[in-house]
């Protein structure tokens, strides 16, 4: 648990060169509530209280980082309210939850407070003034993520905010646009991923798969005529990367068996794509693996490991 | 040196642990005062004694016999008087009834020669194997003549010797290969000719170089185009010399579920058991005494000793001077399938291979939590079944529906609980299950 801490460390680093100070103080916020909130909930339902295994502070982290940085910092108290108390510990505590607490928790603040979690995307900073967001009001410097321009106000527009091509690439690689708090970077929770990959702490089944699935199909339907989509900028975009190795890997969310763990993989990306090009909303990461969470058990009950000896009628 | 083998599916890698009683020789032990020679030393019915309290026994007297079903006679490994019938500690069983001797430590050992095994007919083999209380001394206890005469429907072609010793730890088969080659191999030349084939290989992980080397050369002396013996390196990898796992390593065969090894034409012996079927047929010795491994930090001074069957935990603890204060755990067997015990006063029986005194630094006393699915146990499962749903079925009140999951297929080598990132009890939670769920 505390590994995948350390990888989630440095694109917090990052942000606040991005956002500015406060995505340091959100963070810190969502952090200490869900430890917190994880404690008084075991206390209260009478169960051993586990936070040292590090597993509220990831929901911490992850809740922080799927916010917009422009955001009041009290919200993430309310999320992981939501994360843990609701979605973790009344589902039967770790081991247990249906959902992924994190992208319950970001669901639920997207319903309940839409317009923070919808408008306060700011835009990169550029002369690592990290402060200067602070004290000013969100309303005037607030910008659109690249998906919520691409979607409602089409690619010219796009092409005019963002810059084309190599350069477009590199910054979004990079993590220099507007977006949730810590899934701009790239290159780091890509290198965050690979090192979790190293450690055999993931393996490449539901990020790979769902990625390809984001990229093929994002290519194929993403553009004004069949395949002429740009799956790079598909990948780069809104929360792909982060969701990928971070959200759609938790091991209890997800199906344990390999070929269940492909098909959870191109279901993310399938429904991802399906209500990024066609949904409400300019992203569908998190929805798109909150639906497919239920269906990790069914996947499960479904695709069994194949037996050494099977013993005649002992099962199937 | 020939590519080397392994099973394909699961498996672990644990620390091999070796390093403090590898290098030790063989040492032969100073036999105590007194023997409980447990009854039941073998998967089977338990000896009926043919003795009476207060009698006088030798060295190598059957002292126990098989009244019916599947079963060995038992013999005394020390001349003395019998002390009474009583009840033993059982690292499994909890206790187990027992003969106790006194030993006579006037009575000068036994002195025991070559006979012309080559002159004798496979049947009277068989019943030297037989009468000198023969079972699979690696572990499972099962009686050897009864592998040495399978079904007549399914001929056996090959004979493997399992000589991986994968469980940490334990050096007992390792020095066994270094100092009794030849006695290993003229026992293979016993089995093959008991059971009519030509083929034996000798399966030992790639760790014990030594072993394999010296293995080797005791081979090739003497195996002829007729008989041929190959040693066969294979992966260090967890668990190899389990029977089902080291056929498909050697043959590329897969035993069926609740089959014997005969099914696909194999047959199995560990190499400490060819050892004793050397004595028995070839000096007609009886199977009295044992090899066995003590280490860990917890034992003042680990060895490789040769033992009598029925010497207590407590009178080898006093030999090698005692225990460490860093002493945490007492374990019997290996550390992956052996079993924790809260008592010395356990007599060693004809399979015991190892006592471990683990200190803390050597065992993990995690509390265990809840399982967070993460699927490694199904990564690690040599035999393809799924550890947490057992796990799960078991805490939630439901053992009995486990079949569906194969819990009798597990052969409990812990491969599970070794990867399990919440250090849950996957190996007693099947058990748990085995006891309650239907075939």
């Amino acid at each position: 648990m505390w590994t995948v801490v350390a990888c989630l460390v440095p694109p917090l680093v990052l942000s606040v060169f991005i956002f500015g100070i406060q995505t340091l103080l959100i963070t810190a916020v969502s952090v200490a509530s869900c430890v917190a909130v994880e404690a008084a909930t075991q206390k209260a339902m009478g169960r051993k209280i586990t936070i040292s295994d590090g597993s509220a502070v990831i929901t911490g982290m992850l809740i922080a980082f799927v916010i917009p940085p422009g955001v009041s910092p009290l919200l993430p108290i309310l999320g992981a309210v939501m994360a843990i108390a609701i979605g973790k510990h009344l589902l039967g505590g770790i081991g247990y939850n249906i959902f992924n607490p994190a992208l319950l928790a970001r669901a639920f603040l997207l319903a309940t407070f839409p317009v923070a979690m919808t408008s306060a995307w700011l835009p990169p900073l550029s002369d690592m003034a990290i402060f200067s967001y602070l004290g000013t009001s969100i309303d005037a410097v607030a910008t659109a993520t690249p998906l919520a321009v691409l979607k409602t106000q089409g690619l010219g527009a796009f092409t005019e905010q963002f810059g084309a091509a190599a350069n477009l690439y590199t910054n979004f690689f990079l993590g220099w646009r507007p977006g949730s708090i810590g899934e701009t970077s790239g290159l780091l929770i890509v290198l965050g991923g690979l090192y979790l990959l190293y450690r055999g702490y993931i393996t490449w089944h539901i990020p790979v798969s769902m990625l390809a699935t984001i990229a093929l199909l994002s290519w194929c339907f993403g553009g004004e005529v069949l395949f002429s989509g740009d799956p790079l900028l598909a990948v780069l975009s809104g929360g792909a990367l982060l969701g990928a190795f971070f959200m759609a890997t938790d091991y209890v969310t997800s199906p344990t068996n390999k070929t269940s763990q492909l098909i959870f993989g191109v279901g993310i990306g399938a429904l991802t794509v399906l209500i990024r090009l066609k949904g409400g909303y300019p992203e569908g990461i998190c929805y798109a693996i909150l639906l497919m969470n239920p269906v990790s058990p069914v996947l499960d009950g479904f695709f069994k490991p194949k037996r050494f000896a099977p013993l005649q009628g002992g099962g199937k | 040196m020939t590519s080397l083998l392994t099973f394909p599916k699961g498996g672990v890698h644990p620390p091999a642990s070796k390093g403090l009683t590898e290098n030790l020789a063989i040492e032969v032990m100073a036999t105590p005062d007194e023997l409980e020679i447990i009854l039941g030393q073998h998967i089977g019915a338990p000896c009926t004694p043919t003795v009476a309290p207060k009698d006088a026994v030798q060295e190598g007297q059957v002292i126990g016999e098989v009244t019916k079903g599947l079963g060995v006679p038992l013999h005394a490994p020390v001349a003395g008087t019998i002390k009474s019938f009583g009840m033993s500690g059982h690292p499994m069983r909890v206790s187990a009834p027992s003969i106790t001797i006194q030993t006579n430590k006037e009575a000068a050992p036994v002195q025991y020669s070559r006979c012309d095994w080559q002159k004798l007919a496979k049947e009277e083999l068989l019943a030297k194997v037989h009468g000198a209380g023969i079972i699979g001394i690696g572990g499972a206890g099962f009686p050897s003549h009864v592998k040495l005469s399978p079904p007549p429907d399914n001929p056996v072609d090959t004979l493997i010797l399992n000589g991986a010793e994968c469980e940490p730890y334990i050096t007992a088969d390792h020095r066994q290969m270094l100092e009794r080659a030849q006695e290993i191999v003229e026992g293979a030349l016993v089995i093959l000719k008991i059971l009519g084939i030509t083929k034996c290989f000798i399966g030992i992980e790639n760790n014990k170089p030594d072993a394999i080397k010296t293995m080797t050369e005791a081979a090739a002396a003497v195996s002829t185009p007729e008989h041929t013996v190959v040693v066969q390196p294979l992966q260090v990898k967890y668990p190899q010399g389990s029977e089902k796992q080291l056929i498909q390593a050697i043959t590329g065969r897969k035993v069926p579920g609740f089959a014997l090894p005969s099914a696909v034409g194999v047959v199995v012996h560990n190499v400490s058991t060819a050892r004793a079927i050397y004595d028995a047929v070839v000096l007609s010795k009886p199977l009295y005494e044992k090899v066995m491994t003590i280490s860990g930090k917890g034992i003042k001074r680990p060895a490789n000793l040769l033992v009598k069957v029925g010497t207590k935990v407590s009178d080898i603890v006093e030999y090698l001077g005692g225990v460490t204060p860093e002493l945490a755990k007492i374990v019997m067997g290996g550390p992956m399938m052996g079993f924790a015990v809260s008592s010395l006063d356990i007599p060693v029986t004809k399979t015991t291979s190892s006592v471990l005194f683990l200190a803390e630094d050597e065992i993990d006393t995690t509390p265990h939590s809840q399982c967070i699915r993460c699927g490694w146990c199904l990564e690690a499962c040599p035999m393809g079944l799924e550890p947490k749903e057992v796990g799960l079925y078991v805490e939630a009140g439901r053992p009995q529906d486990t079949g569906q999951f194969g819990v009798f297929e597990c052969f409990e080598c812990g491969c599970c609980a070794y990867v399990c990132p919440a250090k849950r009890p996957l190996v007693q939670f099947v058990r748990l299950a085995k006891m309650k769920a239907k075939r």
